[in-house]
């Protein structure tokens, strides 16, 4: 343990080097315009700028790599805030507040709590690296697809249940999205099915091109009927709403441990930062007392996703690092990258390469505290973006949207598909059917479906697996127990209205 | 947004009518998810359950919550309501229309000629812009986007004849 | 304006475009970027490749031009073999394939094969081993067969990548041999069946050797055979005294069951033989590289290169070996589809 701190802060040491903070600089800028423009997600943006850091030490590429990633990932926050357009499946969960809270004028305070509260989560899951590494790695061995599924189930039943929609538009809407998720290569059987013999829908529907469509361009029609503005453009903003809005975050430090708790342990488990924004999100609006609001623009429907968004995804580049397994696909990229630099993830990563290791967790402390303040110095201008008249702005998110979902798979056809989404997306939102649901569905269906038909597989069949374990068990009851909150809560609130000993909570 | 109907200054289509054939257009999906996974196979194989055996239920779970959908929207009296106003729906289509365009034309024109195009109309005819501002603006974006990912990030975007032309 | 479009900048990271590399003696050179499709996701072994390639190309100014890895992982791949198929005569454009060359169109039925395309070069082969849980009292192949033999169908479980691809194609291999079935798990990507088996939930995989050394050299995981027709040529000792060499190939084993996967370059149809020889000179010179070479011992890759008829005819063969085992296992698309 204390040679671990000795070798942190040997870490800060290196990562302190001027030349490293400038890459860090470098890193953190780049990463938020790779974040903005959906084209380039954080994978690309690290995938295209991989080949020219061969010619620096493997510390100061990591460095430089592992900050793009916090910038995109900061970066991500801007547009799901600003025009309803997340750019990677975990910022979904912020639009949710994000949005109306930019279009009630509050957007500064919005960008402001987002940011944050990254930092926050991001900030947690790294002490918690820094303090308990190996025994964390060892945790993340015990998932098989069937504790593997119940993780997902966990995400859909804290999830579930919440809109204020119709029942069952809420269940078509899911399924929909759960069917939209199966077109494609079916990855259990190696089969094509529900593409009806069209070249063109092999690849399947690619949640980003989903979510640009219902989200982007499905917004732009719903301002465009409305009219030609964007409500409460006319907001002043500057640099004081960074202090007004943290003065206020404080009271939220209950939440946001929760959700650093719910991000980490989502992170360590391979389940990744979208299950963890969107059970964080579910939780939040269950527990806190404003959550008929949520949805309307309540800051604490920004805080709790970022935070176990963010928190998740610090915490899966421990699997990463230890076990080899990345947990997202930019993850994906930064572990090319360590082979390609000659180190070799895996369980002596940490015995062997101490000097990388601690470099790069100091990095992430260092990225992540840069990362921060450059982009809170930004808040004013992101949000001056709004103040653009919309029939200047309004092409521009087209023409970014339409640039966005061909990136997806370098395809023309998904621009088509974008558009039908959005007007899906309008006909939908009009006749009052949530999209949440369906985005979830879209972005998790596939991989809890292959999760559940591995573990059947593996046991033949034969249900009992879901409960064969403490750990699976323990998770499904959970699940099981979030899915029926409302009823189990109404009747604790019956049985103490009979004035009967309620069990506490 | 149950709102809608705030504005009811217009006439429109019935927002009842609308919300019909959304319950129609769900269900036809739900069968259309039923029949391409009895196409896969629905049961249990080899590979443990059949890659049909998920989209099936599915499926039905469709067809099934939009009929309750239409019953539950036939049971309640009609309250008159608009799903949006004529000039609603004409302002929706000066969208939708250029934007469809727009992306028919992506293929043949590359990306960037036709994003030129979509901004500097859409200034002109919506925001009513003069000339002077629309055609600078229209050049200048498309150009900032070939400089990031052609240049920059690597990212090779549709291109067209005029790209050519110019040897890229 | 080809000198402007040259010039590439990241700011305090610039590495510039090669304006002034050697230009080698073959007369066609590409006059823009160089495309390299991946017909599989970012992070995979043909992605890493394929961008450490980039990288080299980069480093070692070996291109005039900037080259770009463009990822079409669809439909098991199909999707990037459909677009050079689609792409007749375009001179800038190569694919980097993997056993999904043959195993997609044959599992999936979308049409498109080896032949639509213009050989290239065959770069290296990848190996397979079968590796097993440290903790599992199998130290030989023997063993492991025994114990499979001696234990009803369907009782042990193989973990591997995708579902009718190579993995499943030893799998299959593997029950033909043993004479009994196995039941197979499949996996998004390498990494993670690696993991599966260090956590015991499954009880075998045939993982590429750079997806599982890590678990081996902490002693995760033992490497029981190799699928080669030869041992592997690496003896740096990587796990206590065991190196790549010391591996036994199946075949001796007592486990015949062979099996390599082609990581190689192909064209779209109709491309000039010009282009084609100036690629193959620039593979030739990435070969020489240290970076390549540290690519090619890390992975335990065998190096074998090919071009021109050579390659031709290896591919063919390739096709007709996984047809006959795709046949076998019942795992070619049904006609319908």
């Amino acid at each position: 343990m204390f040679d671990d701190i000795g070798n942190l802060m040997h870490g800060f040491a290196v990562v302190l080097q001027p030349q490293n903070i400038l890459l860090m600089v470098v890193g953190i800028v780049l990463g938020v315009i790779v974040g903005v423009l959906p084209g380039l997600g954080g994978a690309n943006g690290v995938a295209i700028l991989l080949p020219l850091t061969f010619s620096m030490s493997p510390t100061s590429a990591i460095i430089m790599l592992s900050c793009i990633y916090w910038g995109a990932l900061f970066g991500g926050a801007i547009t799901s805030i600003l025009f309803n357009i997340p750019g990677e499946p975990w910022s979904v969960a912020t639009t949710f507040d994000g949005y109306p809270m930019a279009q009630q004028g509050k957007a500064g305070e919005a960008l402001t709590a987002a940011f944050t509260s990254s930092f926050v989560g991001a900030l947690f899951a790294v002490i918690m690296i820094t303090l308990v590494a190996p025994l964390v790695a060892s945790f993340a061995l015990r998932f098989g697809p069937a504790e593997i599924f119940s993780v997902y189930f966990l995400a859909f039943c804290s999830f579930v249940g919440l809109s204020k929609e119709p029942p069952f538009k809420t269940v078509a809407s899911m399924m929909i999205g759960f069917a939209l998720g199966a077109v494609g290569l079916d990855q259990m059987t190696g089969q094509l099915r529900l593409t009806f013999g069209s070249e063109t829908l092999i690849g399947g529907f690619d949640f980003l091109i989903a979510v640009i469509g219902l989200f982007g361009i499905g917004e732009i029609l719903l301002t465009m009927e409305e009219g030609l503005s964007f409500r409460g453009k006319s907001a002043k903003i500057d640099l004081k709403v960074v202090i007004k809005t943290w003065k206020e975050l404080p009271k939220y430090w209950m939440l946001s441990l929760r959700s650093c708790l719910i991000g980490c342990w989502m992170g360590i488990s391979p389940a990744g930062a979208t299950p963890a924004s969107f059970m964080s999100y579910g939780i939040a609006k269950r527990i806190s007392k404003r959550g008929n609001n949520f949805g309307k623009g309540e800051i604490e429907g920004v805080i709790a996703p970022e935070t176990a968004a963010h928190a998740a995804g610090t915490a899966a580049l421990l699997p990463m690092l230890s076990l080899g397994v990345p947990g997202s696909p930019t993850a994906a990229v930064l572990l090319g990258g360590l082979l390609i630099w000659g180190l070799q993830p895996g369980p002596l990563l940490f015995v062997e390469q101490t000097e990388f290791v601690w470099g790069l967790i100091a990095s992430m402390y260092m990225g992540n505290l840069v990362g921060l303040i450059v982009v809170l110095t930004c808040v004013p201008l992101f949000a001056a973006i709004l103040r653009i008249p919309f029939s200047v702005i309004a092409p521009i998110i087209l023409v970014l949207c339409a640039i966005g979902a061909y990136t997806v798979h370098n395809n023309t056809f998904d621009v088509v598909m974008m558009l039908v989404f959005g007007v899906v997306g309008y006909f939908m939102k009009k006749a009052n059917y949530p999209l949440a649901p369906m985005v979830l569905a879209i972005v998790l269906g596939d991989k809890a479906e292959v999760s559940l038909r591995q573990a059947l597989l593996g046991s033949q069949g034969n249900l009992g697996v879901f409960f064969s374990n403490a750990l699976v068990s323990t998770v499904m009851t959970l699940a099981l127990i979030a899915l029926f909150w409302p009823i189990i809560q109404n009747g604790l609130g019956r049985l103490r209205g009979k004035g009967a000993a309620a069990p506490a909570q | 947004m149950s709102d809608t109907a705030h504005e009811s200054g217009g006439a429109g289509p019935s927002h009842r009518s609308v919300e019909a054939g959304v319950a129609v257009v769900v269900a036809a999906v739900g069968l259309i998810t039923v029949l391409g996974s009895l196409k896969v196979g629905i049961g249990w194989g080899d590979e443990g359950p059949k890659a049909g055996f998920f989209p099936f239920y599915i499926g039905l779970a469709i067809i099934i919550s939009s009929v309750i959908n239409l019953y539950q929207l036939f049971t309640v009296a009609d309250d008159g309501a608009v799903f949006a106003t004529w000039d609603q729906i004409y302002k929706v289509l000066t969208v939708v229309i250029p934007t469809a365009i727009y992306v028919a034309v992506i293929p043949y024109s590359g990306i960037y000629v036709a994003s030129a195009l979509l901004i500097g109309l859409f200034m002109m005819w919506l925001g009513k812009y003069s000339v002077l501002v629309a055609i600078p603006t229209a050049i200048a974006v498309p150009i900032f986007f070939f400089i990031t990912f052609e240049r920059w990030f690597l990212v090779p975007l549709p291109k067209g004849p005029i790209e050519k032309l110019l040897g890229f | 304006m080809s000198v402007t479009s040259r010039i590439l900048s990241f700011g305090a990271a610039a590495v510039v475009g090669a304006a002034f590399a050697i230009a080698p003696a073959a007369a066609w050179e590409p006059t823009h970027p160089v495309e390299i499709i991946v017909p599989a996701g970012t992070g995979g072994g043909a992605d890493q490749m394929a961008r450490t390639m980039q990288g080299i190309i980069t480093k070692h100014n070996l291109s005039k031009q900037p080259v770009v890895v463009i990822n079409k992982s669809g439909g098991a791949g199909g999707e990037g073999f459909l677009d050079v198929k689609n792409s007749k005569g375009n001179d800038h454009k190569l694919i980097i394939t993997l056993s999904n060359l043959f195993t997609t169109p044959m599992a999936t039925g979308i049409p498109f094969s080896w032949k639509d395309m213009t050989p290239v070069a065959m770069m290296a082969l990848d190996e397979f081993i079968l590796w097993t849980n440290a903790e599992k009292p199998y130290k030989t192949v023997k063993d492991y067969v025994d114990a499979i033999k001696a234990a009803p169908d369907n009782t042990f479980k193989m973990g591997g990548t995708g579902s009718k691809q190579e993995d499943q194609i030893i799998t299959v291999a593997l029950q033909k041999a043993t004479g009994k079935k196995m039941i197979y798990i499949p996996q998004a990507g390498g990494g993670a069946v690696a993991v599966q088996l260090v956590g015991n939930h499954v009880d075998s995989t045939v993982n590429n050797p750079i997806e599982a050394v890590a678990h081996w050299r902490a002693g995760k995981l033992n490497p029981l055979c190799v699928f080669d027709s030869k041992k592997l040529d690496y003896s740096e000792k990587i796990s206590g005294d065991k190196s790549w060499a010391d591996i036994p190939t199946c075949k001796s084993a007592g486990l015949d069951v062979e099996y390599v996967m082609l990581r190689g370059y192909f064209m779209p149809p109709g491309v000039s033989k010009d282009a084609v020889a100036y690629y193959i000179d620039m593979f030739k010179k990435v070969r020489e590289t240290p970076e390549w070479k540290k690519l090619m011992s890390d992975g335990a890759f065998n190096t074998t290169f090919m071009v021109g008829d050579e390659y031709a005819k290896w591919v063919a063969n390739a096709e007709k070996v996984h047809e006959d085992l795709m046949k076998e296992a019942g795992f070619l698309a049904a006609k319908s589809n």
